[in-house]
Parts: C-alpha cells; sequence; structure tokens
C-alpha cells in the first residue's frame, strides 16, 4: 500500500507526502486528523468542491467578498464622475479633453436618474473584474508549475480521487512522523513526491 | 445525505440516475472533445462556415454601398437590424438565468445544462452587437459610442438610452465571459490531466491555470462564483430592461410603455430557454449525453417556457388593453390595426397589412407552449424539439411586430410607408446563424460542453457528512508532530 520513496538521487528531495482516499467521508474525516496534528502547509484536492471541508481543514472564511464590493463601489463612483465630467462639470482634467456640460431635453447637465442604469452597469463590471482577478490573486494562480503534479496518480484528482497534500516546507513535517499520521487515516495509496533541486 | 436527498412520497427522484459514479460523469463528458467529431458534427460545421462566409459577404457589401442596402428607410429607420440585435441578445438571457438565478436558487438541476447555456450566451451577445456596430452606417465610427478622449472634445451623451445600452451589453457580454470562464478553469484541468499528447496537455493546461483542486482554492473559488452569480442575476435583468429602454423612452406609439422592462425580460427568458432546448436536443443525440441530460432535466426546462410564455402572453393583452383604455387614437391605431388588424379598419375597410406577423406571434409564443400543460408534452423528445423552433419564431416575429408596426404607420398619414426586406437583410440575419454556430460547434467541440465538476457535486453521496462521521482513534505517539521551535 505504501510506496516508498524511489530515486535516491541527491537533486532530488521530498516536495510533500500524497495520501489518496476513495470517498468524501473518509477525506474529510482523515482532514479532521490533519487539522488536528497542527500542520499549517496542507491541502486536500479534490475533484469538486465539497461541502463541509472548510470546517474538517479549520479554515477561515474566505475575504473575497471584500474585494468584489470596493471595486464595485469603485465602479459606481467612477461612473458619477466619468459622467459628470463629461455631461455637467466644465474644465479639464490632466488635459484629457475638455469637459463641458452637454443639455438635452431640457434636463439639468448633471440629472441624477439618467445617470443610474450606466452606474449599476460599471458597478458590475468592476466588480465582475475584480472578482476574477481578486481570486486569481488570493489563490496565486496561475502557477507554471507544482511539484503535486510529478505524481502520475494526482491526475485522478480532477476525475474521481480525493488526495491530501502535506507539503515538505512546513514546520511540523517530518518524513517518519507524516507519514505515520496519514497512514493512520487509512488511505487507498501513499507516496512521497520529490521535486527536482 | 438525507438533506438533499429526494423525498421519495413526493415523486422526487435522483438527478442522474442512482448508481452514477464521478468517473462515468468525467468520461462521458470529457470523451466528447477526445473522440474524433461525428460525421453530423462535420456537415453542421461546414454549413455554419458556410453561413458564416454569407455574413462576411453580406457585411462587406454593406460597408461599401452604405446601409441603403437595407430595406429600412423613412418612417422605418429601425427594422431587421434592431429585430436581429433583440433576439439575438434575447437569447442571450437564458444562459445567464441558468447560470446566476437558478444557482442563487440552489436548483441542482442546472448543472448539467449551464455551461452549455452560457457559451450560448456568449455567442448570442456576440451576434446581438454586431447589428448596433453595422448599422450605425459607418462602423469606422463606431468608437464615438465610447467615452474615450478625443482631439474633438467630443463626448457621449448619457441621457441617452442607447448610451446606456452600450454600456449594458458590453458588460453583460464581458460578466459572461468572465463568468463562464471562471467555471470552466476546473474542468480545463480535468481535460488536461486526461490528456494523452503534449499539445492537448498544453493548451488545456494553458487554460486550467495551474488549477489542483486544493480546497484552500476551492474555499474562494466557490465565494467568488457565488458573487458572480449574485452580480449577475440583477445584470440580466437590467440588460433587457436597458434594451427596452431604448423603446420605452421615445414617445413613439406602441413603444412608450412602461410595461416593457418586465415583458422584455420574461419574453428573453422564454426565447433562450427554448433555443438552449433546440440545441440541447441536439447535441444530446449527436454526443450520446443521455446519461447526463436526462428527460428531468428537458421536463423542468419546458416547465420555465410554459411560465414565461405566460408571462409573455398576459403582457400581450395587457399591452392591447391598455392601447384601447388610454383612448389614444395613434397608440389605439398601432395596436388594433396594425398589429390586431380588425380592431380599426381603414378607410378602404381593409385590415392593417402587417396582421400576419402579430397572428405569427401570438400562435408561436402563447398558444403553442400551452402543450407543456402536459406532461407527455413535456417529455417528448419531438414535441418539445417542434415547439422550441415555433418559440423562437414566435419570438423574432414579436420584436419585428413591436419595431415595423409601430413605426410604419405612427402619427400623419402623410408621413406612412412601409417596409420591405432586401436581400442583404435577408443574408445578414442568416450569416449571425452561421456566426453563432460556427463559435458554438467549435465550442461542444473542445470545450466541456457540461460542467463536470459541478455535475459530479450533485451526485448521490458526493459531500461528506461531517457530523455522523465517527472520529478516527488518536494518532500514536509516533504520528504526533514535531513542536514548532
Amino acid at each position: 500500500m505504501v510506496e516508498q520513496a524511489h530515486n535516491q538521487s541527491s537533486t532530488k528531495r521530498p516536495a510533500l507526502y500524497l495520501a489518496e482516499y476513495d470517498t468524501p467521508n473518509a477525506i474529510a474525516q482523515a482532514a479532521m486528523k490533519v487539522r488536528d496534528a497542527g500542520y499549517k502547509k496542507w491541502d486536500c484536492h479534490t475533484p469538486y468542491a465539497l461541502h463541509g471541508m472548510d470546517e474538517a481543514m479549520g479554515l477561515k472564511p474566505t475575504k473575497i467578498g471584500f474585494i468584489s464590493f470596493f471595486f464595485g463601489m469603485a465602479g459606481v463612483a467612477t461612473a458619477v464622475l466619468m459622467m459628470n465630467y463629461m455631461n455637467a462639470w466644465d474644465f479639464n482634467l490632466l488635459d484629457l479633453g475638455r469637459g463641458y456640460p452637454i443639455i438635452v431635453g431640457g434636463k439639468p447637465p448633471g440629472a441624477f436618474p439618467s445617470m443610474v442604469p450606466i452606474m449599476f452597469e460599471l458597478g458590475i463590471l468592476f466588480c465582475g473584474f475584480a472578482t476574477l482577478f481578486g481570486l486569481l490573486g488570493i489563490i496565486k494562480l496561475p502557477r507554471h508549475h507544482h511539484p503535486i503534479f510529478e505524481s502520475e496518480r494526482f491526475e485522478a484528482a480532477s476525475d474521481n480521487k480525493f488526495f491530501i497534500s502535506i507539503e515538505a516546507s512546513d514546520q511540523n513535517f517530518d518524513l517518519g512522523r507524516t507519514r505515520a499520521l496519514l497512514e493512520s487515516t487509512g488511505p487507498t495509496h501513499l507516496e512521497l513526491v520529490e521535486e527536482g533541486a | 445525505m438525507s438533506h438533499d436527498a429526494p423525498i421519495k412520497e413526493l415523486g422526487e427522484t435522483y438527478l442522474l440516475p442512482e448508481g452514477t459514479t464521478a468517473h462515468e460523469v468525467t468520461e462521458t463528458i470529457a470523451r466528447v472533445t477526445e473522440n474524433k467529431a461525428p460525421r453530423g458534427w462535420w456537415l453542421l460545421f461546414l454549413m455554419s462556415l458556410g453561413g458564416l462566409g454569407a455574413m462576411g459577404g453580406a457585411l462587406t457589401y454593406l460597408f461599401v454601398q452604405g446601409v441603403g442596402v437595407w430595406g429600412n428607410n423613412a418612417p422605418v429607420y429601425w427594422a431587421w437590424d434592431i429585430t436581429n440585435f433583440v433576439w439575438w441578445i434575447g437569447i442571450g438571457h437564458a444562459g445567464t438565468l441558468i447560470s446566476a438565478i437558478l444557482f442563487l436558487f440552489r436548483q441542482k438541476w442546472r448543472t448539467s445544462i449551464n455551461r452549455f447555456a452560457e457559451a450560448m450566451t456568449v455567442f448570442a451577445v456576440l451576434c446581438a452587437a454586431l447589428f448596433p456596430a453595422i448599422h450605425t452606417g459607418r462602423p469606422w465610427f463606431d468608437y464615438y459610442l465610447f467615452p474615450l478622449p478625443n482631439q474633438m472634445d467630443m463626448w457621449p451623451n448619457f441621457k441617452s438610452p442607447l448610451m446606456w445600452d452600450v454600456f449594458a451589453v458590453n458588460t453583460y457580454l464581458l460578466i459572461s465571459v468572465i463568468f463562464w470562464y471562471m467555471g470552466l478553469i476546473p474542468d480545463f484541468a480535468t481535460l488536461r490531466d486526461r490528456s494523452k499528447n503534449l499539445f492537448r496537455k498544453r493548451a488545456y493546461g494553458f487554460f486550467a491555470l495551474g488549477w489542483r483542486g486544493a480546497h484552500r482554492h476551492w474555499q474562494h473559488y466557490e465565494r467568488a462564483y457565488l458573487i458572480l452569480a449574485g452580480i449577475s442575476t440583477p445584470l440580466v435583468l437590467s440588460v433587457h430592461s436597458v434594451v427596452s429602454f431604448d423603446f420605452a423612452t421615445s414617445i413613439v406609439p406602441g413603444w412608450h410603455t412602461t410595461i416593457f422592462p418586465p415583458y422584455f425580460v420574461a419574453g428573453a427568458v422564454f426565447s433562450g430557454f427554448a433555443l438552449v432546448t433546440t440545441l440541447m436536443l441536439i447535441c444530446r443525440s449527436v454526443f450520446k449525453l443521455h446519461k447526463v441530460v436526462t428527460v428531468k432535466h428537458l421536463d423542468l426546462m419546458n416547465k420555465f417556457m410554459l411560465g414565461t410564455g405566460l408571462i409573455v402572453g398576459y403582457a400581450y393583452v395587457m399591452e392591447l388593453f391598455i392601447a384601447w383604455y388610454s383612448s389614444n387614437p395613434y397608440e389605439q391605431w398601432v395596436f388594433l390595426h396594425n398589429r390586431l388588424g380588425w380592431g380599426i379598419l381603414d378607410s378602404e375597410g381593409n385590415w392593417g397589412p402587417l396582421w400576419w406577423a402579430y397572428y405569427t406571434m401570438v400562435f408561436c409564443n402563447v398558444v403553442v407552449p400551452q402543450i407543456f400543460w402536459f406532461k407527455r408534452a413535456r417529455t417528448s423528445v419531438p414535441i418539445m424539439f417542434i415547439a422550441s423552433i415555433l418559440i423562437n419564431i414566435g419570438m423574432w416575429f414579436e420584436r419585428f411586430v413591436i419595431i415595423v408596426t409601430s413605426t410604419y404607420q405612427d402619427f400623419l398619414p402623410s408621413a406612412w410607408g412601409m417596409f420591405h426586406p432586401t436581400l442583404i437583410d435577408i443574408l445578414t440575419y442568416l450569416g449571425t446563424f452561421g456566426l453563432f454556430f460556427t463559435l458554438f460547434l467549435l465550442f461542444v467541440r473542445w470545450v466541456p460542453m457540461i460542467a463536470i465538476a459541478e455535475v459530479k457535486g450533485t451526485l448521490v453521496g458526493a459531500h461528506p457528512d461531517l457530523h455522523a462521521l465517527e472520529p478516527l482513534e488518536e494518532p500514536g505517539a509516533a504520528a504526533a508532530p514535531v513542536p514548532a521551535e
């Protein structure tokens, strides 16, 4: 069941332990145990988002909503400033081109109601972009390479298998003890993944 | 998993057949992009390329000659171009509705069709955006539409609903692309991991961004997806509302109506669901997806068409009633003569000449969907296929009726006229089908057309039952971590 670390050449060093499980319940149970053992740099790899794993892994709630909200409001503000500059106020900002009042249909140049649709749309637009790029920023993707992909079996992580990885850079990581911990969670397969020097 | 198991007493069943495994889901969906294309795909693809070519020809001729090659002329300045614009953008609405609104309502059945519908949204909005761009007559000046600083110090007029439309449609296109792509990241990773050759691995790997299914990623990803669904929901309602403002804020009889925003949104969802059904039925049989897109999904889609069809029918009746009740002779003329035909006859006792367009619309949009009251119709593939096509024909006529019958005879009889489409009108419209289907066929061939990761999340026992789990026995001394130094 446990595969010995192969290829002990000097250029390879341990990167992470990879334990494989067959069912959501098995990985949740194992995750709780790894959580309680005090590891920090570890993760669960699943083909879809498993609900309940936040608790099993002891994760704090995500803060991405703050990013989305901030940029959404920034979009609304941008829209108000832009429309007032181009259609209501009268000055030249940074030599962009002079803004001036435009009177249409006898309405005041800075009439608020007709600005609402574009305020809304620009708020949504900024919020959407901020959510995508905020997400990529938080999860640090795109990433060109990760040692976990050295494992052949890991290809099933996007199909139907569940994995726990504990990284060697974790301060609690120890080749013997970490292996024993993972073995005690009853994985169907356990391997040490190594990366090149 | 008692909380999301179907309630047998109510006749509920599992979405996918019981015993479907995650691996089967991956296989069914991913193999479409891996196997050789079926002959039917090539046939459709060549036809679509032909349509795209026709569009290219029609557009080239248009740009060289000017918009005079279309039938648009006084007093019908908006005709097929804007009809097609509104029709295409309406079709796009089903995608966002399925992906965003049904997501917020936790309608899990959406997972089998959402990717597909989102792709449809993106392509339909592209087709839609083409029409306002080309109907400006001089499309090389289209940059005037955007608030770009320029040497003329010339700014857009933000009090115009047409400007609102520029922002609404572009925002809708960009947000739809983001939403679609974000959902695709885990599925691109699946395709990357299954790839046998280096080129596929690199190509899918590029778009998968190095996704490794980490739960520390899923956690943020799920919330980001929820936020996008949350902002897309008001967005989708706003887009067709803003499109309807193009008409409703004018004083043209037949356009100047407060019922337009909800009426347009309902009609958009209605036609979008119809096109999703049409295309899904074709793809389901060509690519053998019966296991993932079941009759149950189709049944639910048809219920949506029935519901939105009833809203549209209500709007038709209410428009006529208000026109009659308003005692406004111009309003009454447009509704009772130009549309209904017999409501007011002209001086020679004739019906309005475009009455047939109105009745085509009513038949396709109000009469046809009533068949979905019957379960046998909702679960019959041939019936829903024909009905969904008729509904889309009806929805095209709805926009045609709104646009042309309101303008060809409006206020003064001396300014009345008639609209006749030209060959270039027809070629441009058919050509956008070429554009749509070319993109769509490339999509079904190279991109997972069903959200693999999301479907897996709806399988029986897909999620851990945390509180029912027995804790594992305490780790032995050997497994205890080394204390931090």
